[in-house]
Parts: structure tokens; sequence; C-alpha cells
């Protein structure tokens, strides 16, 4: 099997190759096929290592070549696959898999097909090369891809400035992370001249000490990268702008894969984080601080898809608890059943938006209410699931275990607290949403028909949303612990409160979300008969957030670009001016003092004395014997004189 | 090895050939250029294909006696370093001329022939190994690309071919000086009067000369690079030169610089070099942010690529003066990478100048629909310069910044900076260019076939270096072991001294 590895995210590769070079002799319908006929090899290759005991064995490994080759130091294109790089292979070629099928109807109207399926398929070999990178540079590679996806299909319909600009938040933000993790992986390679994933871990913990400095510093610039990328508090702002993408991509990027990278390097990464203690505490506050920020945000939205952005940052923000908390299976957990239902929610949203013209805005598509059944129904179970609704839903395993296990973390009791009040927000702001959109409808006369590639994705992915948490069952149950007895070998398990604790809390947030249902419900009779929230304008904004880096950083940057603009201009041409002014000056200067003055008067005045002479010499020569006579005589007498002497 | 004068006497009989005859017509001049400029380009390759990585130092060597009395040689050297100098110029003169191919309407034979006579100098320039010889041709590049600019550039091209000959002659006399000082001292000492470089290498110098020497030279390449207070000759040259002047000053003039700097600078004074090294890397580190933050406020596109080539060479400076492994192979890697990205986008400008008729960013705008092609194309290569992993610059960056770190992780952290700053103004740039609406209702062709040839050999070169730079790393391997030699002996006197422990 190890000889296939490369695979995975080789053959969405070469698509996207044969799609950059060929796609113009391609029809627009071959286009899609081509690309998914990629994303389901690359699904059957995570199948086939599935079913040849990669979940039990070894990890696989193939190195394909020597990337970089600089003295001892030779970084590779090497790929590892282990537990928990083949939970997230599984999702990310999964649920791309889903989202290339309902690309195919979705997108069969846009006539830039070439560019989507290009973007659509780099960015699933991006995300499978940075999960099954083995080692840091590779994964910083396919880090870098993925935000470049991301930013070509935020930007994808980038006629609209609106869009295109938020393409480019997305990637600046994220790169502000980004900046943050490479700095990370300098610190790394510097104290152990490798970047190779195991060997770094390896060595990090034999040689580091518990909350030595370079842990701690290691640790926070990997969580800098992770909370870029993961859109945590306070990189969070690209996301909501995120949604000016195409729906299949918000929910395969932006809410399924790309956005839990974050996680998947912490988890990736966590003996360092668990050398650094208050880096990892930190990663849990992060996360609880995130819940309820997007939770409220989410509550204030008016805009369907905007909802579901804010709501994947509430979620990503359980992922991060539990990472704190050291239940990385659990985050994991959480991580998958969020695909499920996240990427569900958007599809589904997706379909209402497109079925009902293009219209955002929940109030008015739910007086339009061209909802096709199966789409309220699968709606429906995504929400359910979201909300944590207890014993059917994925969600509300997953949601429980993360919760049950903050309560043991330091500050444990206060964290839970925060996320148990995401729990009822969740479930209020998505609930708020289904009574909108879906109860308020005048039932129309035509249900619009939905095609098949678009009917089987929502129906998998509402199944999965459904029986996807069975696999892991609270704590204190007489049920199994499948998942995180699968992932011992990985992470260690996480730590439980006591059992009577566990039940009580698992009783109060399936109560939570119950209530928000409820709550949700008089929210939406409020807001119809014209009333709405307090404070309303600073959720729906997302707290100012954007307002502030506006004013705090993205106008001072611009003004000290002017202003060094105006300064080099002034300075550099202006001492530039001002010599050539000044070779200029002490040209005439030497002129009018030297060349005139002190030349040009002395050669005069040496012809004045020559003029002089001459004059004076001439004279003597004027023919008068006498003056002959006389000048003999003197001279005769001069030279006696002499002689005599 | 006669090859490595062909290299030189080859562009530069064809350009004397070309002015000489010059009753050629112009479709026959542009065929003869680019059959010589493509036949030196084989040349370097079929050098490349037989050079041995693993040799010691020098692959080839050329050694005539010039004027025996002055201890002037003929002595031309190529080692890994120069090699892939060598390879890029050869590359990017044939490019050079293609994208000439339209745009260039008068005195065809003159504009070809001044073309070759600046490759015979740069040519010159990487194999050169006596430093009289290396002055020659370094003035020799210098006055074809004064006409080239004055000749065939834009609006204000006698203003900027002026700036552009001052600065680099006021630098390159400075050198003089340097080599004549060094030549005295280097006879008085042996009784031998040469010019030759691994004589001269050997010199023994007091601290106070070495420092001035040095700095004559440094000042000569810091022009050329260009460092942050001296660079304002650029953004005036590279923007209203002509596009293959453009190619030719940012793709291999700037390298030069560079080139002096690893191939002079460092070797003939090591000691000088370590005690300047914090200086230079502060210079390299205000350059990146300040290229990074002026080319965010340019509305002339030619003008902004030129301040991120300030940008970006403050990255080589840094790796050079890092002075270990990683960051030399990165910078030179870097300059390879610089030298194709930056001279695809300047191809690309010229293109888009062609069509649309203006340089200015707020008058374009949503150009990606009615060019898809050229759009991509300039999407590849702005990504590049942005240091997307997988394309040339990353590579060359990335190793910078983990030398750089391991001499000061507050220059990594600001160099890293500048690559988010990169990233800013480069997205912003290729925002107003291309997406949005189209402002007018022209139709624009997209990229025919000359053109699609001349970026579709950029682009294969700037993946090649992305995804597989090993080749081109194993011939760097010797020349940067023997700089870093030349650190580590003058290091050694130190290290005793102060007994620093790890």
């Amino acid at each position: 099997m190890n000889q296939f590895l490369w695979l995975i995210p080789g053959a969405p590769l070469l698509s996207a190759l044969i799609i950059a070079l060929l796609g113009g002799l391609l029809q627009r319908r071959h286009l899609a096929i081509l690309a998914t006929c990629a994303a389901a090899i690359a699904f059957l290759v995570v199948l086939l290592t599935w079913l040849t005991g990669a979940a039990t064995s070894q990890p696989l490994q193939q190195t394909l070549y020597t990337w970089i080759a600089v003295g001892n130091w030779r970084p590779t294109i090497g790929f590892i696959l282990d537990r928990l790089a083949l939970v997230m292979v599984s999702v990310v070629s999964g649920v791309g898999l889903l989202i290339h099928i309902y690309s195919i109807t979705f997108m069969s109207e846009d006539s830039d097909q070439r560019r989507y399926y290009f973007f659509l398929n780099l960015f699933l070999a991006g995300m499978l090369i940075l999960v099954l990178a083995d080692n840091l540079l590779l994964l910083y590679l396919g880090w870098e891809l993925v935000g470049l996806c991301s930013f070509a299909l935020i930007g994808f319909w980038y006629r609209e400035p609106m869009r295109a600009s938020a393409g480019r938040k997305a990637f600046i933000t994220t790169r502000i992370g980004d900046m943050s993790l490479a700095i990370g992986i300098f610190l790394l390679y510097n104290q152990f001249n490798d970047l190779s994933l195991s060997y770094l871990l390896e060595n990090a913990t034999a040689q580091w000490e518990t909350s030595s400095q370079l842990a701690t510093l290691t640790a926070l610039l990997i969580l800098g990268g992770a909370i870029g990328k993961s859109a945590q508090l306070p990189l969070q702002v690209w996301l909501p702008d995120a949604m000016a993408g195409p729906s299949p991509v918000s929910a395969l990027i932006h809410a399924a894969t790309m956005v839990t990278a974050g996680v998947y390097l912490i988890a990736r990464t966590y003996p360092l984080f668990e050398l650094a203690p208050h880096v990892q505490w930190s990663v849990a506050a992060i996360g609880t601080l995130t819940i309820v920020y997007g939770a409220s945000a989410a509550l204030a939205q008016n805009d369907f898809k905007r909802v579901l952005a804010y709501s994947t940052i509430s979620q990503v923000g359980y992922m991060f608890l539990a990472l704190g908390c050291g239940a990385y299976a659990l985050a994991l957990f959480h991580l998958v059943t969020h695909a499920f239902f996240k990427s569900l929610l958007f599809l589904v949203a997706g379909t209402v938006i497109h079925t009902n013209g293009n219209e955002h805005n929940i109030h008015n598509l739910g007086k339009l209410g061209n909802h096709p059944p199966l789409v309220h129904w699968t709606f429906l179970i995504g929400a359910a699931s979201l909300a944590g609704f207890p014993l059917i839903t994925a969600g509300f395993y997953s949601k429980e275990a993360i919760l049950t296990a903050s309560w043991s973390a330091p500050a444990g009791p206060l964290l839970w607290t925060f996320a148990a009040f995401g729990v009822l927000l969740t479930s209020v702001y998505i609930f708020r949403v289904y009574f909108l959109v879906f109860q308020g409808s005048r039932s129309s006369a035509s249900k619009p028909s939905i095609s098949s590639s678009m009917t089987w994705p929502l129906l998998i992915l509402a199944l999965l949303s459904l029986i996807g948490g069975l696999v892991e069952f609270p704590v204190g149950w007489p049920a199994s612990h499948q998942w995180s007895a699968w992932l011992e070998d990985e992470f260690r398990l996480a730590v439980h409160p006591p059992l009577g604790i566990a039940y009580s809390l698992q009783f109060i947030t399936s109560l939570l979300s119950l209530i928000g249902i409820g709550l949700a419900l008089v929210l939406v009779r409020r807001e119809q008969a014209g009333h709405s929230l307090t404070k309303i304008i600073f959720l729906r904004t997302g707290w100012g957030f954007d307002a502030l880096y506006q004013t705090m950083l993205i106008h001072p940057y611009f003004s000290l670009a002017r202003f060094l603009k105006a300064t080099d201009a002034l300075l550099v041409e202006g001492i530039l001016h001002k010599m050539t002014q000044a070779c200029l000056s002490l040209a005439s200067a030497c002129r009018s003092s030297v060349e005139h003055g002190v030349l040009d008067k002395s050669i005069n005045g040496l012809l004045a004395g020559f003029r002089f002479g001459y004059a004076r010499l001439s004279a003597t020569q004027n023919g008068l014997l006498s003056r002959y006579a006389l000048m003999i005589s003197t001279g005769a007498v001069f030279l006696l004189s002499y002689w005599l002497w | 090895m006669y090859w490595l004068s062909v290299l030189i006497f080859l562009p530069l009989s064809g350009a004397l050939i070309i002015a000489l005859t010059g009753r050629f017509s112009v479709i026959c001049v542009r065929w003869l250029a680019l059959a010589i400029t493509v036949t030196e380009l084989l040349i370097a390759l079929s050098l490349w294909w037989i050079a041995d990585s693993d040799s010691n130092g020098y692959m080839h060597i050329v050694q005539v006696p010039w004027i025996p009395i002055m201890g002037i040689q003929f002595l031309l050297g190529m080692d890994g370093l120069s090699l892939l100098l060598v390879l890029l110029t050869a590359l990017l003169v044939p490019i050079a001329i293609l994208v000439s191919w339209n745009s260039i309407r008068h005195n065809w034979s003159t504009f070809a022939a001044l073309l070759l006579a600046t490759q015979a100098g740069i040519m010159g320039v990487f194999l050169a190994l006596d430093l009289i010889l290396f002055y020659v041709f370094w003035e020799l590049m210098l006055v074809p690309m004064y006409f080239l600019i004055g000749l065939w550039g834009h609006e204000r091209r006698l203003y900027a071919a002026y700036k552009f000959f001052l600065f680099t002659v006021t630098g390159s006399l400075l050198m003089l000086v340097a080599i004549l000082g060094l030549y005295f001292i280097h006879g008085e000492q042996t009784g031998i009067y040469t010019f030759n470089y691994f004589e001269l290498l050997h010199t023994n110098l007091s601290g106070n000369t070495e420092m001035w020497l040095m700095l004559g030279f440094f000042v000569a390449f810091a022009v050329k690079i260009p460092l942050f207070p001296i660079h304002s000759w650029l953004p005036d040259a590279h923007t209203e030169a002509p596009t293959a002047g453009s190619i030719i000053l940012a793709g291999l003039l700037l390298k030069t610089g560079a080139y002096g700097l690893l191939r002079f600078c460092l070797p003939l004074f090591p000691g000088a070099s370590v005690d300047f090294a914090p200086f230079a890397m502060g210079l390299g580190v205000i350059g990146i942010l300040y290229g990074a933050l002026l080319a965010l406020v340019q509305e002339d596109m030619k003008r902004l690529i030129a301040y991120s080539s300030i940008s970006h060479l403050g990255f080589v400076v840094f790796g050079i003066y890092a002075w270990n492994q990683e960051g030399l192979h990165g910078a030179m890697l870097l300059m390879l990478a610089h030298g194709v990205t930056t001279s695809a986008l300047f191809a690309i400008v010229g293109m888009l100048e062609e069509r649309i008729g203006t340089r200015s960013l707020p008058r374009m705008g949503g150009l990606l629909s009615p060019m898809p092609r050229l759009g991509a194309m300039l999407l590849l290569f702005t990504l590049s310069a942005m240091g997307m992993p997988g394309l040339a610059n990353f590579v060359g960056e990335f190793l910078v910044l983990a030398g750089v770190y391991q001499v000061s992780a507050g220059l990594a952290i600001a160099g890293a900076i500048g690559i988010v700053a990169s990233a800013i103004y480069l997205l912003w740039m290729y925002q107003r260019a291309m997406l949005g609406e189209v402002s007018s209702d022209h139709v624009w062709s997209d990229l025919d076939h000359r053109e699609t040839l001349i970026l579709g050999l950029l682009a294969i070169t700037v993946l090649w270096l992305g995804l597989y730079p090993a080749p081109f790393l194993d011939y760097l391997q010797i020349p940067a072991t023997v700089i870093i030699e030349s650190n580590t002996a003058t290091l050694a006197g130190t290290e005793d001294a102060f007994r620093r422990s790890d």
C-alpha cells in the first residue's frame, strides 16, 4: 500500500494540471467529470488503505524525492499516514468528493468552470498534502496552497470588487498567522537542524523541559499559525467575508476542511503544547472566547451564509477548547461530525439561495419560500446536529464529550460555563434561521425539484450527521468508546470528571440545547412582529473587529506607505536636485571667480606688462643721435665703474 | 576550455557584425540576434550538462596573458555560482529579444547590437577573475544599457538613463580605486604585481585598510543591488526602460551586484566583511520593508515591481551576510528565482502596455475576463514573487530566513514581516489590474504564440526552481562552502580570544 500513497494528493493534483494545460480542449461538462473522478480516485485510495488494514497497522510511509538539499539537511517530498492523518484524509477526500459531485449541477450554468475545477482540485491536493506531510516544510507548502485556493475561490466571481477584496482579505489575514508558523519553523530548525515531524517531536520532548522558554515560544508561534487558518480570535475577521465564494466552496473549504487545518496542526504537534501548559491553556481559553463570540455574532446576522460562517468560527472554537484540555481525540471527533453537518448546512443554504434567485437575506427567503421538501428535512437534521439535539444527532455526542472533558481542565468550570452558554446560543441562532426560512413561508405552489447530483450529497451528509456520532458514547454510558480507544496509540486519553458530575453536566447541556430551540421560537415571533435584539449592530458587525482593524492597522499602514513615498520623493529627489544645483553653482562660481577673476586677470596683467615694457622699450629706439650718444656714454661710465670697482 | 571565451565573444562579435554592417532588414536582424542568443543558451546548457557538481571549485578556467607588464591577465573561471548565473543570463537575453519582437519600432539593428553587447558584458562580469578584466566588463555592460534606456525608453528616459549612469559610475570608480589599492598593497608585500583574483585572495591587510578597500567594493555593488539609501536610480531606470531593458536590469544587472559581494567582497576582505555584516544586514532589512511599503502605494505597475525588487534583493543581502550554509544557498537561489520571476512580471506588464496603452493601475481593472491566459500567468508569477511554496522564490526566501534566524531572530522576524507585506502589495496590484469590472468595452486579444512561449518558458523555470531546486542547489554547495571557510578562517582568531561557549 505504501507505494500508492502519493496517489491521494497526486490524483487531484494531476487533474488540476490537466485542467490548467488542456482544459481549453475539453467541454465544460467533461471538466466537471474529470475533476470529480480525480476526487473519487483519492477517496478510493483512502478506502483501500482502510480495507488493507491501515487502521490497525503501522503508519504507511512514502518518500518521493529530495526537495531541497543544503549541506546535511535534505527535506523530502514524503508522506506519512498514521491514524491522525487517516481521519483527516478520510474527511477531506470524502467530503471533497461529495462536494465535487454537488458542484456538477450547482456550477453547470457558470461559464468559467475551468478555473473553478482547477482551484477546487488544487485545493484538495493541497489539503491532502498538508495532512500527509511528514515534515514541517511540506506541511507549510500544503498550508499555503490551501490558502491560495481559498483566495482564488472566494474571489471566484471577481467582477464584483467586494468578492475580490474578500479573497484578498482572507489571504492576507491568514498569512499573518502563517508568518507566525514560519517563524516557529525557523526556531525549530535552528534548534534541531531538521524539520521531520517525528524527529522534531521526539527530540523536543527529550530535550526541552516543561514550561521552558523555548517550548513556550514554539508552541505560541504554532498557535499563531493555527489561529489564522482556523479563524479564531483575534484573526477571525476573514471568515465571514469568505462567504462571497460559491456555496460548495464555503462548504468544503470554509467549513469542513481548511478551517480545521489549525486543529490538525495542533493535534499533530501536541507534544510541544504539552511542554507548554500555559500555551495549552490559552488554546482552551481562545477556543472558549471564540465559541461565545461566534455564536453571539451568528445570532444577529441576516445573511444566511454569514450565520453559518460565524457558526463555523464558534464550532472550531469547541475543537480548540478540546485541544486545550488535552482531549485531542475528542477535538478530532468534533472535527469529523462538524465536517458532516456544517457542509450539509452550507449545501442546503446554497441550494436555497440558488433556487430563490440569489437571495441571501433570511427574512426574504422565508417570504419567498421556494424550498424543495428534501432541503427542508436535511436542513432540519443539520441544524439539530449543530445544536446538539440529544441522542439522535452526531453533534450531540461530539460536543457532549468536549464539554465533559473541559470540566477537569485548569479553571475547568469556568471554561465549561462559557462553552455551555455557547451551546444555548448555538441552538438559538440555528433554529432562528430554521424557523425564519422554513416555517415562515407561505407554501408556494411550485416546489422546484433538484437534480440527483445535488440530492445524493445532501442525503449522505444528512445520514452521517445523524449516525456519525455513534462511534463514541458519552462518559459513563454503558456503550463503546471506539473512537478514543482507536486513537489511544496517537494521543493519551482525555481526563474526565467523576461520573456523578459527568452525568449532571450531560443533562444540563442537553437541556440547554432544547431550551435554545424554544427561545429561538420566541425570538422569531418577536422579530416577525418587528422587534429586534438590543446591541444588534454591534453583534452583526462581529463585535466591530473590522472597524477596529481598519483604524488600528490598515489605515496607519497605508498612511506610513504614503508618507514614505512622499519623503522618498522629497528627500532623495531633493538631495539629488540640490547636488545638481550645487554642482551647477560651483561651476558658475568657478567660471566667475577662478576663470574670470584669477586666470583671466593674471593673463591680462601679464599682457599689460608686456605691452608696457614694449612701449617703454620701443621708446628707446626713437632715432635721435644725441639720445643714443647719451646712452652709450652712460653705459660706458657704468662699465668702467664696474671694472674699476 | 575556450568555451568560456566563446560565451563572451559570441555576443560581442554578433553585436559588432550587426552594428557595422547595419543594412540588414528588421526581420533579418531580429532572427540573427535570436539565433546568436539561442546558440549562446545552447552553449551554456551544454556547459551545464557536462559540468560535474562535485568537482572541486572551478570547473573551467581560461588563462591568457593580456598586459603582462602590469600583471593583467585574461582570466576567466566558472564555478557553480557562475554557471547558474551564466545560465540565467543566457536564458533571459533571448527572452528579452522575443519580448521586443514587435514593440521596438525603430533602429532594430542598433537595439540588437546594444543588447548583445550588454550580454557580453554581463557574461564577462560573471566569468572574469582578473580584477581589471572584471572592471572592464563591469563598465562594458553599463554603457550599452545607458543607451538602451536613453534611446528606447518611455517619457522620462533621458533623466532615468542619466541618473542610472551617474549612480553606477560613481560606485564603480570607487571600486576601481579599491582595486588599485589592493593591487599595490599586494605588490609591495609579495613583489608580484598582479590583478589575479586567486593571488589577491591571500593578501594580508591591516584592519583599517581592509575596511576602506572593502567599502570601495561594497559601494559599487550596493548601488547595483541596490541597497536602501542608494536605490533611487532603480525605480526610474526600471520604469523608463523598454521592456527588454527592464528584464535585463532586474533579471541580470541587479544580480551582478550580489554576485560581486559573493565573489569579491566577502572572500577578499573576510575580516572587514564580518565586522560590516550587521550594518549590511541592517540595510538589507530596511530595504525589505521600505521597498514593500513603497510598492504598496505605486500607481505605475512597473514602478511597483521595481520597488518589489528592492525588497527582494534585501533578502539576498540578508542571506549573504548571514554567512552560513542556509543563508548563502538561499541568497544564491533567490538571485535566480528573482531573475526569472521579475523578468516575467516585467514582460507581462510590457504585454499589457502594448494592448491597453497604459501602465497605470487606476486605469486598469477587470482585465482577467478579456485576457484569461495573461491573467493566469500574472497570477502565477505574482504568487512566486510573494513566496508561495512550490514556486521559485519560496525556497530562496525560506533558506535565507532560516539562515538569518541562526544569526539573529529579530532580523528573521522582520524579514518574515516583509513576506507578509509582499503579499499585501502584490495582491493589491493583482486585484487592481485584473479583478473587478472591465472599465472599457475594447476587445483585447489574449496571449499570442510568441508571448505564450516566453511566459511558458519562464513558468516552467519557476515551477522547476520551486518544486525541485535540488539540481541547482548541488552546484552551490562548493561556492557556499568556500565563502563560509573564508569566514571561519577569520573567526578562528576571534573565537580563541573570546572562547564563546555554545
